[in-house]
């Protein structure tokens, strides 16, 4: 146990922490804000991202070509104006696809990051508050899930669970849940990590400290003053799990095993394709540039706010503050 | 030495038990029946079914069943493939090759850029090299395997017609003209894994050679007038493969994930595209047996990326 702070620590702790506000727009996230505007590429990523989720969203009211309508007189022909990124070999309308399925995709990476983030944080916290046994066995168990060969096995839970699923929730729901469940739970492991390291190291400060001689107890300690400090890394790791989300939602469909066709997420047009690709090209590319640019941009955006969100990092003197900035594949991993 | 290896090697066997019940656990919650398609057959009476059923243990309690399993396993008996009618350790044992030869050689393409690329590059941070290999390795690891094929396939293949987009294991011909195809053919499944993890490993590696080579026994050595290229390769890039090693260990899975798609793409004959073979014929005993031998490869090369950690680094004892 730590020794109580002294007395007059514990009584000017509690009057000002919570009287004084920080100055007008110089908060800690307008802060981050402009910090993170200072990355050039990850402020074009973020552009580019919203083009993309904008024209996901309100695409498919704006463009209203009905994804399923077949027209064999237009198959397989390249962009035009009445299709402006071609036909499939039904001569359905690529672009109308497009933005109905990358829907699918961007959702699929966005919820697979959130069940990520969520089991990480959880174990991690545990982990880290807890100690002991408890702290041994969950990494322990993180440890055996990082070993597990990903794309096998999530090959295999959908191969066993899909048919059941369908059944249950209907193909589209079902498979929507059953991708993301798995894509999710086998990546928690880097944020539990991440969490636990922090918690390590924050709940020895002496603000905890402080908050832990008021009487605090564990759960007020770890939701108001250890989480909300722990926070930046897991968001720089949950931007990064939503590209490799959609990288792994995209690798199941590419193999056909995601999605049904008649939801052609982007990894789905390309598993279409690929048996094409002589004859069209465009088929295969424009998706496969869908998915490549949202990547990119959310790399990319991860990249910018881990400049951001690093109050102790120096940023004026690029040099100095260079060394930690260079791991974007797997921020999360270190 | 030996004794380290020894012990490295017990631990394995936990964490071999341990991802063996993964799998096992999540072949006994799975719906459905491996006897399913005896029983919309109307030539096999029930009884009979019920007699295979218990004949192969599938009633017994699932700890009894796991027990089995894993001594079977352990044994080397991973039983028949539905499909094929071949003992799956036989056709394990055809595929695997493939798959380490082509993994093997882009893992040795990744390290071939990413040595050089990331050293130099860390070497004269913010210089125009830097700037243009620090782009193309973020477009490197954003660049999904199944597109990069593709794109492949589409300019190399079908564009300039130079090389070939089906893996053929059964090349004609010999002497120079089976080491030419052979070399054709394995150039852009290769090329692609090896890139993809080529990137990743170059941005790992200039990290860890700009923070070694600002340390205080970096100047030392330039001090005491050891020549520039002995002070990079001997002090820093020693130093700096400590933390790399430590990544791509984390990444190995990833690396497995890679290897299915790029066998997908070009029909390379391994392990990965059996895998997705069998899932597309039901063949579940091949299945599992390909997930645990995927398995057991990823902690095999955690186990050399260990030892190489010990290696580069002496104050990591062996004891």
């Amino acid at each position: 146990m730590t020794p109580p702070p002294n007395g007059v620590a514990s009584q000017t702790v509690r009057g000002p922490v919570s009287l004084v506000r920080p100055p007008q727009g110089r908060t800690l996230w307008s802060e981050s804000w402009r910090r993170f505007r200072k990355h050039r590429l990850a402020t074009v990523g973020m552009v580019v991202l919203l083009i993309m989720v904008t024209a996901v969203l309100v695409g498919p009211f704006v463009y209203r070509v009905p994804i399923d309508a077949i027209d064999f007189k237009a198959k397989l022909k390249g962009p035009s104006w009445a299709h402006p990124l071609g036909t499939d070999d039904l001569g359905q309308d690529l672009l109308a696809r497009m933005l109905y399925g990358g829907r699918i995709s961007l959702a699929v990476g966005v919820a697979a990051m959130l069940i990520a983030i969520i089991v990480g944080t959880v174990i991690g916290a545990t982990s880290g508050q807890m100690g002991g046994a408890t702290d041994h066995a969950l990494m322990r168990l993180t440890d055996l899930f990082l070993s597990l060969p990903g794309l096998p096995l999530l090959l295999l839970l959908v191969y066993l669970f899909r048919d059941a699923l369908k059944k249950v929730l209907g193909p589209e729901m079902g498979v929507f849940i059953l991708v993301v469940a798995v894509i999710g739970g086998l990546r928690w492991m880097p944020v539990a990590r991440l969490v636990r390291a922090q918690f390590l190291s924050l709940r020895e400060k002496e603000f905890v400290e402080a908050a832990r001689g008021l009487g605090a107890p564990p759960l007020r300690q770890v939701v108001r003053h250890i989480l909300p400090n722990a926070v930046g890394p897991v968001i720089v790791a949950g931007t990064i799990d939503v590209a490799a989300a959609i990288i792994a939602e995209s690798s199941l469909s590419f193999l056909g095993l995601g999605f049904p066709p008649d939801i052609p997420t982007w990894g789905r047009i390309l598993f279409d394709a690929k048996d094409n690709l002589d004859f069209a090209p465009h088929w295969a590319v424009f998706p496969g540039t869908a998915i490549f640019l949202t990547v990119l941009s959310i790399n990319y955006i991860g990249d910018g706010l881990r400049d951001a969100l690093d109050p102790r990092r120096v940023l004026s003197s690029r040099k100095s503050g260079d060394e930690a900035v260079t791991q974007a594949g797997s921020a999360t991993d270190a | 030495m030996s004794k380290y290896l020894l012990r490295r090697f017990l631990i394995l066997i936990p964490s071999l038990a341990g991802i063996s019940l993964i799998l096992f656990i999540i072949l006994a919650m799975a719906p459905g029946d491996p006897f399913e398609e005896l029983a919309t057959n109307p030539n096999v009476p029930p009884e009979v079914r019920m007699n295979l059923r218990h004949q192969f243990g599938l009633d017994d309690p699932i700890p009894v069943r796991y027990v089995r399993w894993f001594v079977a396993m352990a044994k080397g008996d991973w039983g028949f493939s539905f499909v094929s009618r071949v003992d799956v350790g036989t056709l394990i044992m055809q595929r695997l090759p493939t798959t380490l030869w082509v993994l093997g050689l882009a893992q040795l393409l990744g390290l071939l850029v990413a040595l050089p690329v990331g050293i130099y590059s860390a070497m004269r941070p913010y210089s125009l090299f830097d700037q243009i290999s620090t782009t193309f390795a973020f477009i490197g690891f954003s660049l999904p395997t199944f597109f990069t094929g593709i794109l492949f396939i589409l300019f190399f293949s079908i564009y300039l017609d130079w090389l070939p987009f089906i893996y053929r294991a059964d090349i004609g011909g010999s002497g120079w003209r089976w080491y030419w195809e052979n070399i054709r053919q394995v150039i852009m499944p290769v090329t692609v894994l090896g890139l993809f993890q080529g990137a990743a490993m170059t941005r790992y590696m200039r990290s860890a050679v700009l923070e070694v080579i600002r340390l205080d026994y970096i100047n030392t050595a330039r001090a005491k007038g050891l020549s520039e290229r002995v002070t990079i390769l001997k002090h820093v890039v020693r130093n700096a493969l400590i933390p790399v090693v430590t990544l791509v260990a984390l990444q190995i899975p990833g690396i497995f994930t890679g290897a299915v798609i790029t066998e997908q793409i070009f029909r390379v004959p391994g392990i990965g595209s059996l895998l997705i073979t069998s899932i597309l014929a039901n063949d579940t005993p091949v299945i599992m047996a390909i997930t645990f031998v995927f398995s057991c490869l990823v902690l095999l090369f955690n186990l050399v990326a260990d030892l190489l950690y010990g290696w580069l680094d002496p104050r990591i004892s062996y004891r």
